[in-house]
């Protein structure tokens, strides 16, 4: 769990969702408080758009409308995982 | 934390939600959304023209406590059809662009493929009324 006194960032949000979902890249902007992350993950597949946006809000808890203000998701799923 | 008073609000979304076929809960009102987020969402149900009912969840913050309860879901705004949690605002956004949304809304598929609408420009909500929760 992150601290919660420290700005959240485009980079802690990429590396948490990609630590947190199996087979995700994440791309994340934000500016500290609005963001928005595209997320794309072998573990999507079958799922319905809402199962996939729960993933990636489940990977925050409570701290999506806390210490990250607002986070907008587009999600798709991969057909086979990345590899980098 | 359950007292009688989150009782009520929790029976009383789960009627809204059962007697509106199409119910929206969002920040502000259509007329004066508080939120970018719940603005887009109005924008786009107003333009496929279905009469929405709406839920303003900034009056008691146990109204979104109870809410997502209920749907499993964090932010707002949310959106109902026939009783069934269909998304947020991302998601309201990618069906009213790829038609699903007309579809399910038993509409017309008049703007399937076009943008979603931005919302008309709002004066910035004063502090005082954003939602801390």
């Amino acid at each position: 769990m992150a601290a919660t006194d420290v700005p959240a960032t485009p980079e802690e949000l990429k590396e948490r969702i990609e630590a947190g979902i199996p087979g995700a890249t994440a791309a994340v902007t934000g500016d500290g408080h609005h963001f928005n992350a595209v997320v794309s993950a072998t573990a999507f597949k079958g799922l319905s758009r809402i199962a996939q946006h729960r993933l990636v809000y489940d990977v925050f808890g409570g701290e999506v409308g806390g210490r990250i203000h607002a986070l907008s998701i587009q999600t798709n799923a991969a057909e086979t995982e990345n590899i980098s | 934390m359950s007292d009688d008073v989150s009782t009520q609000i929790h029976e009383a979304i789960e009627s809204a939600i059962s007697e509106n076929p199409v119910l929206l809960f969002m920040k502000g009102t259509p007329d004066q959304p508080m939120c970018g987020f719940s603005a887009r969402t109005v924008a786009i149900l107003q333009s496929v023209g279905t009469p929405f009912a709406a839920v303003n969840i900034l009056p008691d913050p146990r109204i979104r406590q109870e809410l997502s309860a209920i749907s499993n879901w964090p932010t707002i705004p949310q959106l109902f059809i026939d009783g069934e949690f269909v998304g947020g605002c991302d998601i309201v956004t990618e069906m009213y662009e790829s038609g699903e949304l007309q579809t399910a809304l038993g509409v017309e598929d008049a703007n399937g493929g076009e943008p979603a609408p931005e919302p008309a420009p709002q004066e910035p909500a004063p502090l005082s009324i954003e939602n801390r929760l």
